[in-house]
């Protein structure tokens, strides 16, 4: 039978039916951070088990962590009790953890591939909905409950339904200035972010296969903003490259043989997907949200919505809502959006060559006087010290920006870095949910290209007017 | 896990699509160790006026007056009806927690996030699929008279003045509430399984398991 990547990472780890419908999945790699798992580890405490694979286990925390003056370790003292806590519970188990202080420690989706630690083919779960990015390695990757963590804590299996399978094939080329970021917000803005629930996703077309293994964790990345929990894309040179020589990854003649076995993980021809969408790409423009959703998100060179145009008639109310949240007006021109603050970093958007796109644009050029804080904070620490060796640091501060240390920063406000009430920024992260950066905090989410040319001109403009 | 067998409540109505777990429960509570005591923050930015933090005495913040549970009306609701798509976003079980400690016992909506589904039946919440034009139904009674809505998992029904609804749900999702089982209990009898499982692959695949 022909089967698609999806049916075949499934199908390897599949390890028992019930007769309900539901399986038995096999789960490779656990990723923990501390604020999901304090009370996963606490229950398998109270139930007297024990982990089954503490091998399996990498953790590294990320959401609490304070960005700048690290020497003067966390002073939140709510924030340490709960990374005291994943420091204990990793120790207690004797499981490999990177801390504060290590290089390598930075947002766990960041540090996962980095290290070599996730492998293409294998099942990936953390505590955590952007797991999701591991499925650029061709990974069965997606985020899990609490209790969800516990489970595979125990037993290192968790019961699963088998999603259904979508394909979203990109027709056409990107067009220049137009990144896997726009990409992502352009498929949420016509799929909804509830398009993809109960599929898992597997992205497909030569657009795909010219997007670079960053790019593509992007986009991955978002796949749980439009509601599938797993997005896929096929193994290729450009994976088995990406893997080759990262420290955790076979080496010699183990590499090989895993190379060999990674060169399947592709659809077969005329497999069967439960739905096809076709994205055509070719006149596309970067991507800017306005609302209080991924999917309410439009062209650059677009206006925002107006209530009167009929395909918007069942969602008026929505929208009604994301406008007075958001502080904006139908039918206003995306350029007429002034920013408060930037913010460059998270999950989606931090690694090395989203920091390259953003040196190229601001490179001796100075933030705009309105923007009260732009801050870039990179993915992990390699990631750090990469762009600090090739002089990217000495860029953004001259422009203005402030250079962090690595962590979940104001992806989410759960540490220092939060926008205050009503403020406005222009987000390379993936949420722009009410209060997302801080209560009563306003977020557009753009490609951080975007987000450099809205720093230098303290409101929205066309990244490809200004080069 | 406690056992769920029937409701009989009031509903509380939210008219909103999309309600994300980060409004459920914002991210600064996240901070808890435990999984008790998020009722007070339960849509905490929309509920407070004031901003609070994990650890604050909540009873002192300032109130939004039209906060919709705020309404007497809706006083000792334990079933709760929301817009489409409810509980996307962030994977936090907190969430969930949150609205069982309030005092929910069902969430219905026409259609729920994956991960927040799922993490409804880990912990005893019942999330009841129901087409638009049900809901609509079923809005209609509870907005003219305050009837109460009697919800019974094991029929698989809900009942409301003279309307009776069948709602689907699958059957090991239903064992699963209705016994209050424990899953992780559940698979360990599988445990030998999964050893064979995993010697076969440590051969097949072995560097899966380097680490
Ligand atoms: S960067 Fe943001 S989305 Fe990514 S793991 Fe951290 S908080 Fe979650």
């Amino acid at each position: 039978m022909k089967k698609t990547l999806y049916d075949k990472l499934w199908d390897e780890h599949h390890i028992h039916s019930f007769d309900n419908g539901y399986s038995l999945i096999y789960i490779d790699k656990h990723l923990i951070h501390e604020v999901t798992s304090p009370q996963a580890f606490e229950g398998l405490k109270q139930a007297g088990r024990n982990i089954w694979s503490k091998k399996s286990i990498m953790a590294v925390p990320d959401h609490n962590v304070p960005t700048k003056m690290r020497e003067d370790g966390i002073k939140d003292p709510i924030s340490k009790i709960q990374v005291d806590a994943l420091n204990k519970n990793c120790q207690i188990n004797d499981l490999l953890k990177f801390d504060l202080e290590d290089i390598r420690q930075g947002i766990v989706h960041v540090v996962g591939p980095e290290q070599g630690i996730l492998l293409p083919g294998m099942t990936v779960v953390c505590g955590d909905s952007h797991t999701s990015t591991h499925g650029a390695l061709a990974a069965l990757a997606f985020g899990i409950g609490t209790s969800e963590v516990e489970h595979v804590l125990a037993t290192q299996c968790l019961l699963q339904k088998k999603s259904l399978n979508m394909q979203i094939n990109i027709l056409g080329k990107m067009p220049e200035y137009f990144y896997s970021k726009d990409l992502a917000l352009l498929i949420i803005s016509k799929i909804g972010t509830a398009g993809g629930t109960g599929f898992a996703i597997e992205y497909t077309g030569d657009a795909i296969r010219n997007l670079s293994m960053e790019a593509r964790m992007t986009l991955c990345n978002m796949t749980i903003e439009a509601g599938a929990t797993t997005g896929l894309i096929a193994v290729d040179e450009k994976t088995i490259s990406y893997v080759e020589n990262k420290p955790f990854a076979p080496k010699g003649e183990e590499f090989l043989k895993a190379k060999e076995y990674w060169s399947n993980l592709v659809t077969d021809s005329g497999a069967n997907f439960d739905k096809i969408v076709d994205v055509d790409i070719t006149q596309s423009s970067p991507m800017i949200t306005w609302g209080t959703s991924p999917e309410m998100a439009v062209a650059v060179d677009d206006k925002l919505p107006d209530l009167e145009d009929e395909k918007f008639f069942s969602r008026k109310e929505d929208l009604l809502n994301a406008f007075s949240y958001m502080g904006l007006k139908e039918k206003q021109n995306v350029n007429s959006i002034e920013l408060d603050k930037i913010f460059i970093g998270s999950c989606t958007n931090s690694r090395i060559e989203d920091l390259r796109i953003v040196a190229k644009i601001v490179k001796n050029k100075k933030i705009a006087k309105n923007i009260k804080s732009a801050i870039i904070v990179p993915g992990s620490g390699l990631v750090k010290e990469r762009a600090e060796k090739e002089g990217l640091d000495k860029i953004f501060k001259k422009s203005g920006f402030e250079w962090r240390s690595p962590g979940c920063s104001m992806c989410l406000g759960m540490n220092d870095d939060k926008l205050n009430e009503y403020e406005r920024c222009a987000s390379t992260s993936n949420r722009n949910f009410e209060g997302r950066q801080g209560r009563l905090s306003r977020t557009h989410l753009v490609s951080p290209a975007t987000a450099a040319a809205a720093a230098i001109h303290g409101h929205f403009v066309d990244v490809r007017e200004i080069i | 896990m406690k056992k769920f067998k029937t409701v009989e409540s009031i509903a509380a109505l939210i008219d909103r699509k999309n309600i994300d777990t980060d409004a459920i429960i914002p991210k600064q509570y996240l901070k808890a160790v435990t999984r008790e005591g998020f009722g007070d923050n339960l849509f905490d930015d929309w509920r407070y006026l004031e901003p609070g933090n994990l650890g604050d005495d909540h009873s002192l913040r300032k109130k939004n007056p039209d906060f919709f549970l705020y309404n007497p009306k809706y006083n000792g609701a334990r079933i709760l009806i929301a817009g489409d798509n409810f509980g996307c976003g962030s994977s936090r079980e907190h969430a969930v927690w949150a609205l069982m400690d309030y005092g929910f016992d069902v969430v219905i909506s026409t259609s729920f996030a994956d991960i927040f589904y799922n993490n409804c039946f880990k912990n005893g919440l019942l999330p009841i699929v129901l087409k638009k034009k049900e809901i609509q139904e079923l809005i209609n009674i509870v907005n003219t008279n305050k009837y109460l809505i009697k919800i019974n998992l094991v029929d698989q029904t809900l009942l409301c003045n003279n309307l009776k609804i069948k709602f689907e749900i699958d059957a090991r999702r239903k064992e699963v509430l209705i016994e209050g089982i424990d899953d992780i209990s559940e698979t360990l009898k599988l445990s030998k399984k999964i050893k064979d499982y995993e010697n076969k692959k440590a051969l097949k695949t072995p560097w899966m398991f380097n680490g």
